[in-house]
């Protein structure tokens, strides 16, 4: 990876009300690689996905993507920029069916900065990588089991053609069966060039994708560095993330 | 009555659907999308009635009656766009009750706005060119315009349901529905899509508007009319359901229909006139359908909404200051009497005011601390004031009694209408509670033998020592103080805890072992009582109750009052309706349009205080204090 990563993230606090939640947050994702948040419940990994997508009402910081500043763009400009996000609590929904709530992620093909066309999505090529879908294209979201919600959630958002997604814990609550298969897709997805940014809790599901980790701490970063080191390193893992 | 008879009228009743569900549906559409109940909708309506008989007067024929209906809905679809854009966009994170208030800004305006163009006369239109005949039917002669309506109802129903179903649009529309952050998150541009819904449903009301006119005038009167029937269809017929407003449409109609055609009947010996049954059938029907059926007839479960706005501050005992301020408001309010010698008018308006502090801290209690948004808070001021005033009248008691009877009343009446209010929540509550202050005005009307019927009942004047003025002054502010006291106690001991965590979560509260319903039921039922004591006290302050005093107006200036003075803080409801009531005195004598100049600075006010008044200046203080 040269030059400017895809997503860069510069002092970035965040507020709820009067809390507040980020501390002069900074991480960065380049092209094809895949980045693990890593921190306990109430971390702030979630809070901070949400800020990098404008989600949150009170900020402070800058959010570079694509070579532009996007600290302080709406939600859908910055997903029109190329940037996705599947959230935790995967918000399907409900009453709308699987090929419709695909449809509501659609946006026009896009390519990265240097002209390379970023992976363009169709339902039937989301139904090959999640079989699962498929069978179910008509049933409505809500009678969806919560692995197929997830795929649900992921496929959605690939539907925008995004240059990078960020992912929110991916692998909670659902089968093992499905976290394979989450882990095989996030892994294509890098293969194709996207930048991903994922938040976790277990370890082994991000020792199985990432290739850096960041840990945070009641809305600090407390550590950076590649994955394989932070398997190594017992004390970082004992002090911020081990229940 | 024959079998023909009734099945002509429910035929004809067909066709009064038709008009309701245009309305309806594009209620229900905007609240959908953007969660904002629009009481302007009934305006748009009016608008549309105005705008179309103006325009098929002016170019007289098929093409001005055609065309200006439907140039009418296109420029009431503009209109609505404007409004969105102008307005609503700065207050979607705004909490919902504000949003309230911001449309009900937005009648008074446009209403003003309507006699200041048309003037007071009612406007009347042409007759449809075309459809000036009638077909007979049933042996009866019905209108060939109204055939149409019948037609043209079902037909856009189907029109809309297509759309919903099989568009890109009608997807984002419904997506949107559920979880708009989410639909923003995945790249749709949410300002379009909301602008674009309120457009379509002010284009919905405007056409609904535009076709009333070959069947009725143009009239001020309809707005407010219209938008208590639309509310009533879209919660009979489920939030966001366009086939449910149709259904419900067409029962209520009907149901209209019914009880015009049954006329005066005997029942069990009594002779019962069900035609005056209509003013409250609709109510009725929306009562039943709530407590049966609590997310209207084809509605689904309210998803529990991701609320934009920001989390509510907790409530903190009085400090020091706020004690001394509240010291300071009761010795003037003794000496007040002692000022207004030179000005006798100060003590009327004394007493209006702290009439409506009372009231509107009644109303507070339960809309803070407690979240239940009551529309028909009218109903127990009502309660008492005719508790009082029939104590009065029929057994000719002196004020004292009164003044027990009229919370009393009140007491009751919160007890068995909040039985059934506890079981809802959010809108679905509002429309409940407004339905009960309904039927309550309709009793105060309509049952003139007890009542005295729309002219109320005269001479109900306070007995002495209390006949001086100065002495009823006194005796208001301290039953007012009593009041605004004990309900602020109440809310520092434990069942004030238990009513705030069953607001801010009830399973969470229900968990720790709150009966959650109980504890508000009981909240209510205080609440009510407070305010029937109110009721009381200005029956004989003012020497006359009539219906008038406890329509729907007076719970909608109950919710102003409250949300002007900020709903999460304790001293917003006695400042909001001191400025209330202060300013309706002062600018209601000033102007023929006090109510545009009245929504003017309620508009103001939503956008300058998003927080109400006292909400806004604490929130000023914090900013001076934390820079």
């Amino acid at each position: 990876m040269t030059g400017e990563p895809l997503l860069a993230v510069e002092s970035l606090c965040a507020w709820y009300g009067g809390a507040q939640i980020l501390f002069d947050v900074a991480l960065s994702v380049g092209r094809g690689e895949v980045v693990a948040l890593m921190g306990r419940n109430g971390a702030g990994k979630s809070t901070t996905m949400k800020t990098i997508m404008g989600l949150v009402g009170r900020r402070r910081g800058t959010v570079r993507f694509a070579d532009r500043d996007i600290s302080r763009l709406e939600p859908y400009r910055i997903a029109r920029l190329g940037l996705g996000f599947t959230p935790e609590d995967r918000r399907i929904f409900a009453d709308l069916t699987v090929l419709e709530n695909l449809d509501i992620g659609r946006q026009p093909p896009r390519r990265f900065a240097d002209g390379m066309p970023a992976p363009a999505w169709t339902p039937e090529r989301l139904f090959a990588l999640f079989p699962n879908l498929a069978e179910r294209q008509h049933n409505l979201g809500g009678e969806m089991s919560g692995g197929e919600q997830q795929m649900l959630t992921v496929g959605r958002t690939l539907m925008g053609n995004p240059l990078a997604v960020l992912l929110d814990e991916p692998s909670e609550g659902v089968a093992p069966i499905i976290v394979e298969q989450m882990a095989d897709t996030i892994l294509k997805l890098k293969e194709q060039g996207l930048a991903i940014l994922l938040s976790e809790q277990n370890i082994q599901f991000a020792e199985l994708v990432c290739d850096r980790a960041y840990v945070l701490e009641k809305g600090h970063i407390r550590w950076q560095g590649a994955m394989a080191e932070l398997l190594r390193n017992d004390d970082v893992q004992r002090t911020f993330l081990t229940m | 009555m024959t079998v023909q008879s009734l099945l002509f009228q429910a035929i004809d009743g067909l066709a009064a659907a038709s008009g309701l569900f245009f309305v309806a549906a594009g209620l229900s559409l905007i609240f959908g999308v953007t969660r904002i109940v629009n009481i302007a909708h009934g305006s748009l309506y009016m608008l549309g009635t105005y705008v179309a008989a103006t325009i098929a007067l002016r170019f007289e024929g098929a093409l001005g009656f055609w065309g200006g209906v439907i140039l009418t809905a296109a420029l009431i679809g503009l209109f609505g766009a404007v409004i969105e854009i102008v307005l609503l966009r700065r207050i979607y994170r705004a909490p919902e009750l504000f949003q309230l208030l911001a449309t009900f800004a937005l009648v008074l305006i446009i209403n003003d706005a309507a006699l200041w163009i048309w003037g007071p006369e009612d406007l009347l239109g042409p007759r449809a060119p075309g459809l000036r005949g009638a077909i007979e039917v049933l042996g009866r002669r019905l209108p060939t315009y109204n055939v149409f309506l019948i037609v043209i109802g079902p037909l856009v129903l189907l029109i809309l349901h297509l759309a919903l179903a099989k568009t890109r649009f009608g997807r984002l529309v419904r997506a949107a529905t559920q979880d708009r952050e989410m639909v923003g998150a995945l790249g749709v541009n949410q300002g379009l899509l909301f602008t674009s819904v309120f457009a379509l449903g002010s284009l919905l009301a405007g056409l609904g508007g535009a076709l009333q006119v070959a069947r009725e005038p143009a009239s001020l009167l309809t707005d407010l009319i219209v938008i208590s029937d639309a509310f009533v269809v879209v919660v009979v017929g489920g939030m966001g359901s366009i086939t449910g407003a149709y259904l419900a449409a067409v029962i209520i109609a009907e149901v209209k229909a019914l009880c015009i055609s049954i006329g005066t009947a005997s029942i069990a010996g009594v002779a019962f006139n069900f035609s005056k049954l209509t003013l409250v059938a609709e109510f009725l029907v929306m009562a039943v359908v709530l407590i049966v059926r609590p997310h209207g007839l084809l509605g689904r479960r309210q998803t529990v909404m991701r609320s934009l706005a920001e989390p509510e501050e907790p409530l903190r005992p009085a400090p020091a200051a706020l004690k001394a301020v509240g010291a300071g408001v009761v010795v003037a309010l003794a000496l007040t009497p002692l000022l207004a010698r030179s000005q006798p008018y100060v003590l009327v308006l004394g007493i209006d005011v702290l009439l409506m502090v009372l009231f509107a801290t009644s109303l507070h209690f339960i809309m803070g601390p407690g979240g239940m948004h009551s529309f028909g808070h009218a109903a127990y001021f009502g309660l008492g004031a005719y508790g009082a005033g029939l104590l009065v009248k029929w057994f000719a008691a002196t004020m004292p009694f009164g003044l027990v009877a009229a919370p009393i009343l009140a007491l009751l009446g919160a007890l068995l209408f909040g039985w059934f209010a506890v079981r809802l929540s959010g809108v679905y509550l509002a429309m409940l509670t407004l339905a009960f202050a309904q039927i309550v005005w309709s009793i105060a009307t309509q049952w003139g033998e007890l009542t005295g019927g729309s002219n109320g009942i005269l001479g109900i004047w306070p007995s002495a020592p209390f006949d001086i003025r100065s002495a009823f002054f006194l005796l208001t502010a301290a039953l007012t103080l009593l009041g605004v006291l004990l309900l602020r106690r109440l809310l520092f001991a434990p069942f004030g805890y238990a009513m705030r965590a069953g607001r801010d979560s009830q399973l969470r509260a229900e968990a720790i072992g709150i009966d959650v319903r109980r504890v508000h039921w009981i909240g209510f039922a205080i609440a009510g009582a407070v305010a029937g004591v109110a009721g009381g006290l200005f029956a004989f302050a003012k020497g006359s109750i009539s219906p008038e005093t406890i329509d729907v107006g007076r719970s909608i200036d109950a919710l102003v009052m409250v949300l002007l003075g900020g709903i999460q803080t304790l001293t917003g409801p006695i400042v909001g309706a001191s400025v209330f009531a202060v300013l309706q005195d002062t600018v209601m004598r000033q102007t023929e349009y006090w109510r545009a100049l009245l929504g003017a600075i309620i508009l103001a006010l939503v956008l300058l205080f998003p927080a109400g008044i006292v909400g806004g200046l604490a929130r000023l203080r914090l900013r001076l204090v934390r820079p």
